[in-house]
């Protein structure tokens, strides 16, 4: 048993390698080609900064729903799907720095009663204040009694749930890709994601979806996307998940000074999302 | 093992095993009808009838069943005619669809169950009818039917209890079944095995209540 395990352990520990996960789902953060292969913003940058750091990585699959359990698990050492920094999920694992950030917004199909939704352009939940309140109100009176699609345990279903918006009939996905398609078979009113996951859709599947009412940022939206990586214990694995951590942040620092995740971001998003 | 999750999470998944019992039944139901139909039509002496019965129950157990749920789900929702047809108040409900694809699918295992359990009836039986002077139609109702349905019995059991399992594919159509209302709770608590280990323990109790319910029928049918 202490033999099997101390293989399995030594398995994972072979300190040059590391595992990032990734859900290759969510395009342009991660997804896959026709042939199978992973691709996407993340899957580029983890390459960069695996250069960087000067190690060996490999980019494995894994579902959204199970990704923080799959790290937490020593399936790998990394998760980089487009993960928000929440408090919520800090409480489980642990976060490199921001490496890009972009809002979240509604979109519905072209032809929707919500589309001329008059609400202002952005609310940034973090600032509060009498403006944010008066804003969520008037999302609150367009969202009133409707079917509002967005993908399981994400930042866009926390806030849907928060209550900021009061009573919607909230339907959850597995993966992004089916939320694209309930909202173009009508079965949602609207839908709730990062705003590039609808445009790269509509663009990619020619589809009429398009964005409406504020974008969201701030709040149960958290702070930018960074690296998943375990909160470090006193073991061996421990140890090497606080260096993980201290390397991935250098790296990062690292790959915005050269402009590579600009550069990356303009690539993928169309605009620079770096942070 | 955190036991305040287990605690905690214990009421949600309880109330989520209405909606996964309310699909059972459902389809159960849907499914016997559907199953004895096609029985039916399986004895027929027209070929057409026969393989048409035949190829029904050969899409629907020869496909796994999250195919046809999806094809029932995200494929036909495709079809742009039909969702301008009245058939899409009933198809744009995830409930429904989920309904018809268990009912079709349960049917189909159902059939077999059935039409296997119709062809064990010896033939002295029905001779044993005929020579008292019964109609066909009375020695079907009154001797083939209550036989076949005592024959089928354990294996209608094994039948129910596979698709009590199979309501848990539900959860892929956004409805909040017990295995959904799970995997909703470790989304936010990041810990599969408190939740997963009661939403086991509340499928395993189903089983228990099924297997006791045939037993049951099983000894009333006893002849």
């Amino acid at each position: 048993m202490t033999v099997l395990a101390s293989l399995l352990i030594a398995g994972n520990i072979n300190a040059d390698q590391i595992k990032i996960g990734t859900e290759g789902a969510y395009p342009p953060w991660n997804s896959k080609d026709a042939a199978g292969n992973l691709i996407g913003f993340e899957v580029d940058l983890a390459n960069e900064l695996c250069a960087i750091m000067k190690r060996e990585c490999t980019i494995v699959e894994q579902d959204w729903d199970g990704m923080i359990p799959a790290l937490v698990g020593r399936k790998f050492d990394a998760i980089m799907a487009g993960m928000s920094i929440t408090d919520e999920r800090k409480q489980t694992i642990t976060f490199s720095q921001g490496y890009a950030d972009e809002v979240a917004s509604f979109a519905v199909v072209k032809g929707s009663s919500l589309e001329g939704m008059d609400t202002p352009e952005g609310i940034n939940l973090s600032l509060g204040g009498s403006a944010v309140t008066k804003s969520l109100k008037t999302l609150t009176k367009a969202l009133e009694g409707k079917t509002v699609c967005t993908q399981t345990g994400t930042i866009h279903q926390n806030f849907l749930d928060s209550g900021d918006v009061g009573k919607i009939n909230l339907q959850t996905y597995k993966t992004q890709d089916e939320v694209n398609l309930d909202l173009t078979a009508g079965r949602c009113d609207v839908a709730l994601a990062a705003a590039v996951a609808f445009t790269d859709y509509a663009a990619k599947s020619g589809t009429s979806v398009v964005l409406v009412g504020p974008t969201l940022s701030g709040g149960a939206f958290g702070n930018g996307v960074g690296v998943g990586i375990r909160q470090a214990g006193d073991d061996e694995v421990g140890k090497r998940d606080a260096q993980l951590l201290k390397d991935f942040n250098k790296a990062i620092d690292k790959a915005r000074k050269q402009g590579i995740i600009r550069e990356l971001a303009i690539k993928h998003f169309g605009f620079d999302a770096s942070m | 093992m955190d036991i305040d999750l287990i605690i905690n999470s214990f009421p949600k998944l309880l109330t989520a095993s209405l909606i996964t019992l309310k699909l059972l039944l459902v389809s159960l139901i849907i499914g016997v009808f559907l199953g004895l139909f096609f029985a039916i039509l399986r004895m027929s002496k027209n070929i057409f009838v026969k393989q048409f019965a035949y190829g029904y129950s050969y899409i629907f157990r020869g496909t796994p069943l999250l195919v046809q749920i999806f094809i029932i789900y995200f494929g036909l929702a495709q079809l742009e005619w039909l969702k301008k047809s009245v058939l899409w108040v009933i198809l744009k409900d995830p409930y429904w669809c989920a309904i018809i694809a268990f009912s079709l699918n349960s049917g189909a295992y159902t059939s077999e169950i059935l039409r296997s359990a119709f062809q064990t009836i010896h033939t002295s039986m029905i001779e044993a009818g005929k020579s008292l002077g019964i109609s066909n139609k009375i020695i079907f109702y009154k001797i083939q039917i209550p036989i076949a349905i005592r024959q089928s019995l354990p294996a209608y059991g094994n039948e129910m209890i596979l698709m009590m399992k199979g309501t848990s594919l539900a959860s892929t159509v956004t409805l909040m079944d017990i295995t959904g209302v799970a995997q909703k709770i470790i989304s936010t608590t990041f810990k599969p095995i408190e939740v997963f280990i009661i939403a086991g323990s509340i499928y395993l109790f189903m089983t228990f209540c099924i297997n006791k319910f045939i037993k049951l029928l099983e000894k009333k049918y006893n002849f």
